[in-house]
Formats: C-alpha cells, structure tokens, sequence
C-alpha cells in the first residue's frame, strides 16, 4: 500500500515511524528539506521537498498511483487543500486531513463532504476526549475501547493493602463480584499473560477486559471510586484545555484554568465564560496552593512544556490530589517515567497517530488484518480486533480444545453487539468480533494465535 | 562507532564474494584448470572463514548507525573484499607477487581496468572471467547487492541510505522507490537485463560464448578488462559498434532508465545531465575525426575508432580499438579531458561525473554574476530544481579534494623517474578508473614496471576514485575510530 504523509512535524514523524516499520511504502512531504533529511536517513521511506499543496509537489510524490494521503501540516488550510487537490488527481485515494481549529469543530462532518475527506483527525480533541473518560472513571490509568466502545481494557494498579492485593486469579470473581478478565500483568517492568494460579502482588498493573456495565460495578467494589470529580485544576491553557473545559463544562464540573499568558487568559474567558480562568504561573507552588490544589478532585497538566507538566504533577501527588492526568509531547522515554508518579499520561499525537493507524488497517482489511490494534504496557504487549470471517479456522469449536499460542489471551468475544468474556466454553462464530491481547508477539491475522 | 554492526556487514560481505566466486570455480572445473581450481577453493576458504569469524564474533550488535558508520563501513568492505578477491589470482599463481594480484583485483572492483599483466590470453580461463566478473559487482556496487538480497529486517532501517550514498557516484543519490530493498533490486534488474542484452548482441556478431560473457561484464561495470591481448581491437568492426553503445548505455544514469520504464520521456528528454553527456560525447567524436584526417584509410574507420575511444574514455572504460597513444596532441588532449569528466552520477562509470561539472559551472556562473551585481540573489538550478547550498559546498569540497588527491599521488609516483606524461596519464587513469593511460601506461602497454610503492598509492586512488574519495579518506581519520 502506498501512502503520502505531508507534514513532517510531530503527527507526521510518529506516524513515518510507526508506518515504515511495516509493510507500506512511505512518501513524506515537508517544505524543510533539514527535516527530511534527518527523516530519511532515520527511515526506509522517501522524501520530497516542496509545499503539499502544489500539484507539481503532489505529481512528484506519487499521488497518482497511491492508496492514501495523510495530510498533517500546521495549517488546517494547507491540509484541507493538500488533500482536495490530491483527491483531484487521483479520484480512487483515500485522504486523511488534520484539523485542530476549533473554531472549525462544528463544522467538520459539512467539510469532510465538501472536500471528499474520508477522516479527519483532531489530536487535541481526541485527547480531551480521552481525558474525560478518564476522569469519568477515576482509577482506571488507561482506557482503550474495542467494538465502537462496548468493550474495554483498561489499567489498574494494585494498590497495597487493597482488595486485589494477594488474590488468586481464580479467586478474582468472589472478589470484584463481576465479570472480568485479567490479559496481561506488568510485574516489575515485564508483562506476563498471567494464568489460573497467579497470585496478584501490590504494585502490580494489571491490564482487564470487561464490558462498559461491569466497569463501574468493578469500581464500587474494590472500592477504588469514593466520588466523582467535581472541581478540576488544568494547567495550561492550549487548545486541548479548550475543549475539555467545554466537555466538563456540560457534566457540570467545576474547571479552573491557569496560565501564564494575560492575552491567552483574556481569549480563553471569552470562549468560556463557565469557567474560572487564572492569570498565573503554574509552576509556581503558592498560585496552585491559593487556587486549592490540596482539595480538588482532579489536576490535568497541559503547558507546553513536558518538563513543566512533569513537575507540576510530582507537586500535584505529594499534595494527594486523588486523579493527576500529565500531558506529554515526547514518550519514546517512557521507562524512566515509570518511577514517576505522574498519573495517567496522555500524548496528544500518540492518540491521534493510533486512530490514523488504526484507519491504514482498516483500508487494507480486506485479507483479515486487524481492525484496531492498541499497544499498551509500554509496547510490551498489544490489543487487537478481529472479525471472524470465512477464512478462520476452528470456527464452533469450544476454545478448551483449541491449542492456542502462549501469551495469547482471548480477551473479549462480542456476538451480536453483546459482549461476552470467554471461558473455556466459548466458541467462534463467523460475524463476531474478537478482541486478542498478546505479549511479545505481533499477531496480523485471527489464524495466527493457533499453534 | 558500532564495530559490531559494521562486523555484521563485512561479514556478509565475504560471504557474497565467496558465492560470487564460485561460478569461476566451476568454469575452473570444467576447464581443467587444476592450478586456478586450487587458488579459488582457497579464495572461498579463506573468504567463509573470516566471513564466519567475524559474524561470531559481531553477534548482538546495537542498533545506532549514522553517516560515519556507513562511510567507513563501505570503504573498508572495500578493501577488504579487495583483499580476498586477490587471493585466487596469487594462489594460483598466475600473478606470483601479492601486491600486484591485489592491483589487478583492485583494478576490477573499481571497473579501472588497469593491468599490470603483459599478456592475457595464456591465462587461465576462469581467472579471466573472475576479472571480468569483478568490473561487473564491483560497476553497481556490492553492498547495494546486499541491500538488494538481504532480508526485509536489515534493509528496513533507515541506515541503509548511508550505505548507497557511500557507494553509488554522485553528490545527491537518493532513491528511487520509497523502500531501500525495492530500489536495490530494480538498478540490479536494470543492470541485470543491460548485460543480458549486450551479450545477446555480442552473440550474434560471431563472438564466442566465453568472450561475450566477458566482454559484457566488463562493459557493464564501464572495467575495461578485455580477454585478448589487444583489447577489442581484433574483433569485427560489428562487435566494435555493440561494445561503444553499449558503454554509452552504461555510462548513462540508471535513474534515467528507471524513467523510460515509467513511460516519463518527457523529462528524459530534459535531463540536463544527459544532454550535457551525449553533447559531450558528439562534439568529441566530431572534433577527433576531424583531426585524425589522413590517419586512416576510411572515413568510416576513423569515426569507428574516434567514436570508440571517445566513449571508452569518457564512460571510463578503458576498452581499445586502436593505439591511441600514437594520434596527434590535439586528440589526446580530448581524451585527456574527458577522462577527468567521467560519466554521469548513478551510473557505472568513474571520473568526476558530468553532474558534477554542471553544478561546478553554474556556481562559477553565479559567482562571476556576483561580481557584477554585488546585491544579486541566485539558485543554481538543475532541471529546474534548485539545488541545495549544501550540495554545491559538498561539490566544491569534493573538487578540492579530488585535485588534491591528483597532485599528491602524481608527485609519489614520480619517484619511480618515469616521463612526466606517464605519470600524469597513470594518476589520471587509476583515480578515474579509466585504465590505460598515455606513453609507458598507453593501451598497449601496462603498469607492471611501477615499483610496489607507487602500486599502492595508484590501488589507493582506484578505490578513492570508485567511492568517491570520501570513504577512503575518512579511513585516515582518528576521528572516524575514537569511540562515541
């Protein structure tokens, strides 16, 4: 498959990286001929300097004969017309565009037709988005959705003294008194696919499928949930802090804003009247004492700066506020991060690379490649969607007598929008959608988790 | 600096060239050649071994490779597979002193084509085709080869771009499918196909199955090597034509060929490197003939041998129909020149590259603008593209550099007391990669009476000339070795 990636800025690089280390042939795009030098001697892609817009630029790299477009520069208007002159020359390509302005969020759905967009992505609303659910939620330090969001995996950290500290994994039921299903154990920075007789230990993160329901029962009853967050500090006030402040704004959340920049504050007050914005440098301890951080229920840190954002948050947990949620730019450094107590992280471009990504899968699909693939515990293990077709094997054979890999879990069948945790009993049938979590291995196809 | 990862390559790297050989053994074989037989299961022996060696000893190599590591990586595979490529020659003894088997395998690798052997034909058949053979791996370059076969893993990192530009000529390569494998394979199927088509026209001129094989390979790779004592000058004036296109063809770049199979004549068409080339190549021809008058009995000859010789020399081949050491000053002057031009970038050719000559004479252009509108802003273009302020520094340090180099090894070699024309044309020859020179190093004479000191310092400039200089150089570098 061949795909042209214009923009070689933060989406565009993490993208060329995720992209060139499987099968597709990259073309990158960027008027800065420095940055796709250090692209290509990095990659095994190809780079062509000039402006995304310009058919001669487009000609250049191939449109005429690629599959799909993803248009990823700073400027909305740059992409909107990369990919609308793109779609001129190639009627058959799929295009990607990048728009991030809000003021273009209304919109959307009336541009993706007027410019034959097949997606647009929004890093920033896509990680407001994701913050909510977070923060909807708190306890969980990572939620990833499967089957148009009626399963989830999420994370949990044992905690010590807590419920899930010392349990058998056989035991688990009588303990949550729900149904769930353990994938994968991070212990001591290595994932392992956890069997009957292992026993949880304090300080382990455990990766869980359960159904949307089971989730909130899963909460009251290890008792993780004491209330839901009614007043929230977030540093920073960027675009993500736009839009998440008009998401809290409607489940009736205090939000208090500080930033630095008078102007900004001014701007941010016009275009949200709701909440509290505060002139102020967040890094400074005495404007978050006096703005209440030991009793809010949440801090999001969201400057622009990831070293900031750090430091705040390690200020935020030794004040024991009870949800911290830290914005990083750059997680290729996520080992050293681990030590910190930093709360859920969140990386804009990372989200929004995983939904592009999970698109470029989707448009190849036709052999039975994945619909979604989440790679979670710090890219030790993965999470992938499957649809069962024709093509698989041991369809209505009962999974105990299936010989399946090791460190392959089935974590979820869902049948008929249902979801369902399977057991030993449990069976494929052709239209389901599977959910496989896997660890040290990739898995491309459904077929390939049978020995 | 990652030894390990550079181990891992030179490891392959034998074990290529031990594959390679083995074609020459079974043409040994088959001949009867006991003696040659012998020196290539040595070569082959000796090639797995250290191949085997070094790939146990480089296990578990890391992952960071820059620029420096592909330089040094591609200059001393070079040599390396120089050294061992010497040992069927010196083994079999059909060339007794060490220093002059590897001059001879340098010679090849480098598609120089310079011979310190008085006579060929008395040699055994299947060392032939190994010389042969060298011009041809040695024309694309074997590390794209290994890019070409080498598994999915390996060529899939970025890394690999350090390793063409190290060894394809021409101060901006690049490549032409996104995925480095893919691009490595199609200049090989290119390449493959041309000397598939060369023999296939040498065959039907009468030529025998042997000597065509030969002659193609050493056409491909622009070497220069001939199986006759008088290069191509005995065969038919037929075979003297298919040998000059098909220069021409190889001296052409590859990327071009690449375009005509995606139908873009067009901007072939436009190709300024190309256009500079063929004109060259014309105006030569032209200007030869027209003073050769009298030297030949037909017009018809003397176009042959001009067009000839003028194509041999300016694809840096090396090939003779004639000896053109006796023709008139002007003539030799000509040559003279185009030997320094070379062909163009991405081809197999040697010399300074025609692209290279191009950007060379915009930036003087624009600099003796400069004198004349002090305010003035210019961008050298190259088929209507600008081209980068980086590339024309890269162009004028390489300038530099390269005469540099020249002056240098002229002197060394002067030590040797021959005339100075030799000494000139024999520099401008090995670092050019053309092969025979002027006088004492002319078509019909060889290198052999040059001491061993000067032998090495012309192998250092046929490696320096294939590579581009830099990669040889940076060998000399202490930088390049301190760890980082």
């Amino acid at each position: 498959m061949k795909i042209i990636i214009a923009g070689d800025g933060k989406v565009g690089a993490t993208l060329v990286r995720q992209l060139s280390a499987e099968e597709y042939d990259l073309t990158l795009v960027d008027v800065n001929p420095n940055r796709l030098d250090s692209s290509t001697e990095r990659f095994d892609i190809m780079a062509v300097q000039g402006n995304c817009a310009s058919m001669e630029v487009l000609k250049e790299a191939g449109v005429e004969s690629a599959d799909l477009l993803i248009a990823a520069t700073s400027a909305d208007e740059v992409n909107l017309l990369c990919c609308l002159t793109a779609h001129g020359l190639n009627s058959r390509l799929h295009t990607i565009a990048r728009i991030r302005n809000p003021e273009y969020t209304g919109q959307i759905y009336k541009m993706r037709q007027a410019f034959a967009l097949s997606m647009t992505v929004n890093p920033e609303r896509q990680a407001a988005v994701e913050i909510e659910r977070l923060l909807k939620y708190p306890g969980f330090l990572k939620r990833e959705t499967f089957a148009k969001g009626r399963m989830e995996l999420v994370e949990l950290k044992v905690m010590p003294g807590g419920k899930l500290c010392n349990v058998t994994l056989n035991d688990l039921d009588s303990v949550v008194k729900c149904q769930i299903l353990v994938c994968v154990v991070v212990r001591e920075g290595k994932a392992v696919t956890p069997d009957g007789n292992f026993v949880l230990r304090e300080g382990d993160h455990i990766f869980v499928t359960a159904s949307i329901e089971n989730l909130t029962k899963l909460l009251k009853n290890l008792g993780i949930i004491t209330h839901k967050a009614k007043r929230i500090i977030i540093c920073g006030g960027g675009r993500v802090s736009i839009y998440l402040a008009k998401l809290l704004q409607k489940s009736g959340i205090t939000v208090q804003i500080i930033e630095k920049d008078r102007e900004k504050c001014e701007v941010l007050a016009a275009l949200l009247p709701f909440a509290c914005i505060v002139q102020g440098d967040a890094s400074d301890e005495q404007v978050l004492e006096s703005e209440g951080i030991s009793t809010c229920d949440a801090l999001i840190t969201m400057t622009g700066l990831d070293e900031l954002n750090m430091v705040i948050s390690l200020y935020g947990s030794k004040c024991k506020v009870p949800q911290i949620i830290t914005k990083l730019g750059r997680t290729n450094s996520n080992g050293i991060l681990d030590s910190l107590d930093l709360g859920s992280i969140i990386s804009p471009k990372e989200l929004c690379c995983n939904t592009i990504v999970r698109y470029v899968r989707a448009v190849e699909n036709q052999s039975g490649a994945a619909l979604a693939v989440h790679s979670i515990a710090d890219g030790q293990a993965e999470a992938a969607e499957f649809v069962v077709d024709e093509s698989t094997m041991h369809c209505n054979e009962p999974l105990k007598n299936l010989r399946i890999k090791e460190n392959v879990r089935v974590a979820g069948i869902l049948r008929s929008q249902t979801p369902e945790l399977p057991n030993g009993d449990s069976y494929f049938q052709k239209g389901d959608t599977v959910i496989i979590v896997t660890s040290g291995q990739v898995i491309y196809q459904i077929n390939d988790i049978f020995v | 600096m990652n030894y390990k990862m550079m181990g891992r390559f030179m490891g392959r790297i034998l074990l290529v060239e031990a594959a390679f050989m083995l074609p020459a053994l079974l043409i040994g074989a088959y001949c009867k050649e006991d003696e040659a037989v012998k020196g290539f299961i040595l070569g082959i022996g000796a090639a797995v071994f250290l191949a085997m060696g070094l790939l146990h000893m480089c296990r578990g190599a890391g992952k960071g490779f820059h620029a420096r590591e592909g330089l040094v990586c591609v200059g001393l595979s070079w040599i390396f597979m120089s050294l061992l490529g010497s040992l069927p020659f010196y083994f079999s003894k059909a060339i007794p002193h060490y220093i002059d088997a590897l001059f001879e395998t340098v010679s090849g690798f480098t598609t120089t084509g310079a011979s310190i052997l008085p006579e060929v034909e008395s040699m055994a058949k299947s060392l032939l085709y190994w010389r042969s053979f060298t011009h041809w791996v040695g024309g694309m370059g074997v590390l794209v080869f290994l890019l070409a076969v080498a598994s999915t893993a390996d060529s899939k990192q970025g890394f690999t771009m350090h390793l063409l530009r190290a060894e394809s000529p021409g101060p901006n390569v690049g490549k032409l499918v996104p995925k480095m494998k893919t691009t490595a394979r199609i200049l090989y199927i290119l390449y493959i196909g041309l000397t598939l088509l060369n023999i296939v026209f040498l065959l039907l001129g009468g030529m025998s199955p042997f000597e065509s094989v030969c002659t193609a390979l050493g056409t491909a790779g622009t070497g220069g090597f001939g199986v006759r004592n008088d290069s191509i000058a005995g065969y038919s004036p037929y075979l003297q034509n298919v040998c000059t296109v098909f220069m021409f063809l190889f001296g052409v770049n590859f990327t071009c060929y690449y375009l005509l199979l995606l139908k873009k004549f067009y901007n072939v068409w436009r190709d300024e490197e190309l256009r500079l080339y063929a004109g060259m190549v014309l105006l030569s021809i032209a200007l030869i003939v027209w003073n050769l008058k009298g030297y030949y009995s037909t017009l018809e000859e003397t176009v042959r041998h001009a067009a000839f010789q003028v194509v041999s020399v300016v694809t840096t081949t090396g090939f003779a129909t004639t000896d053109f050491d006796l023709w008139p000053g002007f003539s030799k002057a000509i040559l003279l020149c185009l030997m320094v031009v070379g062909a163009c970038a991405g081809s197999t050719g040697g010399g300074f590259k025609c692209i290279r000559i191009l950007l060379v004479m915009k930036n003087l252009r624009r600099n003796v603008q400069k004198v004349l509108h002090p305010q003035k802003v210019q961008v050298v273009r190259i088929n209507d593209h600008p081209v980068a302020e980086k590339i024309l520094d890269n162009t004028n340090a390489y300038l530099a550099a390269y005469t540099f180099l020249f002056l240098l090894s002229f002197v060394l070699i002067s030590i040797d007391n021959f005339s100075v024309t030799t000494n000139f044309s024999a520099v401008m020859a090995c670092f050019n990669n053309i092969g025979p020179g002027l006088e004492a190093v002319g078509p019909t004479c060889n290198f052999g009476a040059y001491s061993v000191f000067s032998k090495i310092v012309l192998i250092v400039d046929m490696l320096a000339g294939r590579l581009e200089i830099f990669p040889i150089l940076i060998l000399f570098s202490r930088s390049a070795w301190k760890h980082r």
